[in-house]
């Protein structure tokens, strides 16, 4: 051969928790891509693979499965990769992993590949572990009665890497070498009939001319189609075929999906003597650590503890990083202000891109800190034990058992909390919790709630407890809200049928740092990449929004009172006067500006709920990031720079008038706008986010109109209902 | 059916003591459930150990050819044993 032209296509195909993942690190090297596969939000993994003949070989990762039968999209993407069926590319070969120390139940899966006629090279990984688990694998035999080359590996150790990569270039050179054919043929004269029938509707393009494949494809219907499946490509005609094969079967008391599966396990368990030694299982490591960490008592104890510090960590460990680089942006588009000459190519640069980027760049620390934390739970086979934890918990929320880490990191911020709801398979499981973290009182909200709460409680002698009962109430609204919607969203918009839960637990393995230091730099790079450059153009564009038009006349007016200042003061005088006016004309431009009108325009919708004009353009400002609010209004009230600590901005506050001299800020309307806070999406970051992970503009919409109008009626409640009680 | 012994009695999964072991007799739930219990080799005829189960988290651990699964004790409560 060797005259095969163009790129030849591997995949790597196992079960869950087999060290694929790390596999695929250690054959790619840092040379990896990752996208989605097409129509679908499960990441598509493509890596170079370099062989000794110098040929190059691309790898392709195909999700972890048990079994190639599938009943949602995401499962389908397994049998579409493997059988190469449009629109993905068949791969030359398979790397089959398969975890030694659970042998028979990983080659259940390498039967279903072997039959799809595709070449395979079985890499038997975790033998390091065999022993500790009272194993032994004869590999000679394994490979003898699979008619398969085997290769021993122990990826996390970096053994049998370089053999493994000996054997893919040798199957790719002959394929015949790794193309046995099925090793398991049903004998059964039934389901012989069945399989016979079913056979004729699967389509050409599916089999390409070969009968094993069309074989093989009548299997994987007849173990996929089910009342409730979700697969979209599945032919009308072969899903009638298989039901109908199916009631005959089942009425004459037959189950062909038990026939098919015992099938395949008795030709293994048949053979497993002859390659696989067992002893008595003895007490292991796992079972000693899962003593303490699946303790009714202390493990949630242990659970909570390590939520603590996962929380702590976003929250608290994350915000030195984020100061530093707010202030770094802050200097930068300072500098470019002052040295470039005074343009609006000048303010777009400073004002617009580099608080852009400095916008998008603030959510690195957490998502990078997020994704440490899930890469170690999921490395170290904790994840799975969450879920046990939390699974009732959970499910009367109608929310799934690893949802719980993305809620909880909502507290934090939405953005990675939304990125990290990958971890859940099932596409409904994720918009659902999508749908809801952006209500948890994220850390954004806080300076807003802090202006108001001052505005509500002026500082004095035991205010401050006052005040702090006012935030934790705040915390809990936002909680019971966000776990209401998952109810409401989870039985109407978002509905679907309860799944059983099924997970497995693996035994507790030490962290790949590699794996997890990837996964970090993977899921950083795919935020700027995808969600940053959203974040960006939005920020561009809120910038745009605030600035322009400019009213060349007041600016000419200003600069005439300016003059008078420098030439009637002097000093310290002078400096405080030109400030003044500078904040004035600053709080005018915006008043000015599209967005100033918008605010305007906005006041008839937002005066039911106690907000006048100025706030308006507040929440306009809002939706770059919530704790904009804070400097928006003071740019507004024509005290630029202001924080929501300066007593100066909480003193405006308290003295903003209605035009008839009715006080803004009574208590009712500060609470009804931090009702608003708390439920509006005020936050274009949340949304770009949203956009990326359902790769659509569909959910980031639902998600924006449904929290909008939630908070609209909930404020107007909180007011209207306020002033029957005669409260102001 | 093994000739003249007394079969020991089919109970629920649900109900064997911890530690204890269980042959499958019968797969109950949905379809979707059944076959992915068997495709995790959870056979009738299978061996299965009962690791743990967390009463108040709903959850029962559950060793089979070596692997550990969870499943909920409502789910498990359709499946049927015999006690060996």
């Amino acid at each position: 051969m060797g005259t095969v032209v163009g790129i030849r296509r591997v995949a790597i195909a196992g079960n869950p928790n087999t060290g694929k993942t790390t596999l695929f690190n250690e054959l790619t090297g840092s040379r990896a891509k990752v996208g989605n596969y097409p129509g679908v939000t499960v990441d598509r993994h493509v890596g170079e693979l370099s062989l000794a003949g110098g040929s190059r070989v691309e790898l392709v990762d195909v999700p972890g499965t048990y079994s190639l039968a599938a009943r949602s999209l995401e499962e389908e993407i397994a049998i579409q990769a493997i059988a190469g069926l449009h629109p993905l590319e068949r791969p030359d070969a398979v790397v089959a992993v398969v975890d030694a120390t659970q042998l028979v139940r990983n080659l259940y899966l390498v039967l279903q590949l072997v039959e799809l006629g595709v070449p395979v090279v079985v890499a038997l990984n975790m033998t390091d572990r065999l022993e500790e688990t009272g194993q032994a694998v004869d590999v000679e035999a394994l490979s003898r009665e699979l008619r398969l080359p085997v290769v021993a590996v122990a990826a996390a150790r970096k053994r049998g890497i370089e053999e493994l990569k000996r054997e893919i270039e040798r199957i790719l050179e002959d394929p015949a070498c790794a193309t046995p054919g099925a090793l398991w043929v049903p004998d059964q004269p039934l389901l012989m009939a069945d399989l016979a029938n079913v056979v004729r509707a699967v389509p050409a393009e599916w089999s390409a001319g070969s009968d094993a494949r069309r074989r093989a494809f009548a299997l994987w219907a007849l173990l996929s189609v089910d009342e409730h499946d979700e697969l979209r490509s599945m032919p009308g005609g072969l899903r009638e075929i298989v039901e109908r094969r199916r009631r005959l079967a089942e009425a004459s008391g037959r189950c062909i999906e038990e026939e098919i599966i015992r099938g395949r396990y008795d030709w293994l368990d048949a053979r497993a003597p002859l390659f696989l030694r067992e002893a008595k299982r003895a007490p292991t490591r796992t079972d000693r650590i899962d003593r303490w960490l699946l303790h009714p008592a202390l493990g949630f104890a242990i659970f909570l503890a390590a939520m603590t510090v996962v929380f702590q960590a976003l929250f608290t460990w994350a915000d030195p990083v984020i100061g530093w680089i707010e202030a770094s942006f802050t200097w930068l588009g300072g500098t470019l202000e002052r040295s470039l000459p005074n343009s609006l190519l000048t303010d777009l640069l400073a004002n617009g891109i580099v608080a852009g980027v400095g916008a998008v760049l603030v959510f690195l620390p957490q998502i990078l800190l997020l994704f440490l934390f899930l890469g170690l739970m999921e490395d170290t086979g904790y994840m799975a034990r969450v879920a046990y934890l939390m699974d009732r918990v959970m499910k009367s929320l109608g929310l799934h058992g690893r949802a719980f880490v993305p809620m909880l990191s909502g507290y934090a911020c939405a953005v990675p909390a939304i990125l990290a709801t990958r971890t859940m398979e099932r596409r409904r499981d994720r918009l659902l919790t999508m749908m809801v973290v952006p209500l948890m009182t994220c850390s954004a909200r806080l300076p807003v709630y802090g202006l108001l709460i001052a505005a509500l409680v002026p500082a004095g002698q035991g205010r401050s407890l006052t005040q702090g009962l006012l935030l934790a109430a705040m915390y809990l609204f936002s909680t019971l809200v966000a776990l209401l919607a998952a109810a409401v969203l989870g039985r109407t918009v978002l509905r679907g049928e309860r799944q059983p839960l099924l997970i497995e637990m693996p035994p507790y393995r030490l962290p790949h740092l590699k794996s997890v230091l990837r996964l970090m730099w993977e899921k950083g790079s795919i935020f700027l990449r995808e969600a940053g450059t959203v974040i960006l153009v939005c920020t561009v564009a809120m910038w745009a929004l605030l600035s322009f038009p400019k009213d060349e006349a007041a600016a000419r007016a200003s600069e005439e009172r300016r003059e008078e200042v420098r030439a009637s003061l002097s000093g310290e005088e002078r400096e405080h006067a030109l400030a003044l006016l500078e904040r004035q004309q600053k709080g005018a431009d915006l008043r000015a500006s599209f967005g100033g009108r918008l605010g305007r325009l906005l006041e008839p919708t937002i005066e039911p709920l106690g907000f006048d004009w100025k706030i308006g353009i507040g929440l306009i400002g809002a939706f770059a990031a919530r704790e904009v609010f804070v400097s928006t209004m003071a740019v507004v009230y024509g005290l630029e720079g202001e924080s929501e600590s300066s007593e100066a901005l909480r003193a405006r506050v308290r003295s903003e008038r209605w035009p008839d001299g009715r006080p803004v800020f009574t208590p009712l309307v500060c609470f009804s706008l931090m009702v608003f806070f708390a439920l509006a999406c005020q936050c274009m970051s949340t949304l770009a986010a949203v956009r990326r992970e359902t790769a659509t503009w569909r959910w980031p919409v639902f998600l924006f109109v449904y929290m909008t109008a939630l908070a609209w009626v909930a404020s107007f409640g909180v007011v209207q209902g306020g002033r029957l009680l005669g409260w102001t | 059916m093994k000739g003249s012994l007394r079969p020991a009695p089919m109970v629920r999964l649900n109900t064997l003591a911890d530690g204890t072991v269980g042959r499958l007799v019968s797969l109950g739930g949905e379809r979707s459930f059944r076959r992915r219990l068997m495709e995790l080799g959870l056979l009738p005829g299978t061996q299965v150990r009962i690791v743990r189960r967390a009463d108040i988290g709903g959850v029962l651990e559950l060793e089979v050819r070596r692997s550990r699964l969870s499943v909920r004790i409502g789910e498990a409560s359709e499946v049927y044993v015999v006690a060996s």
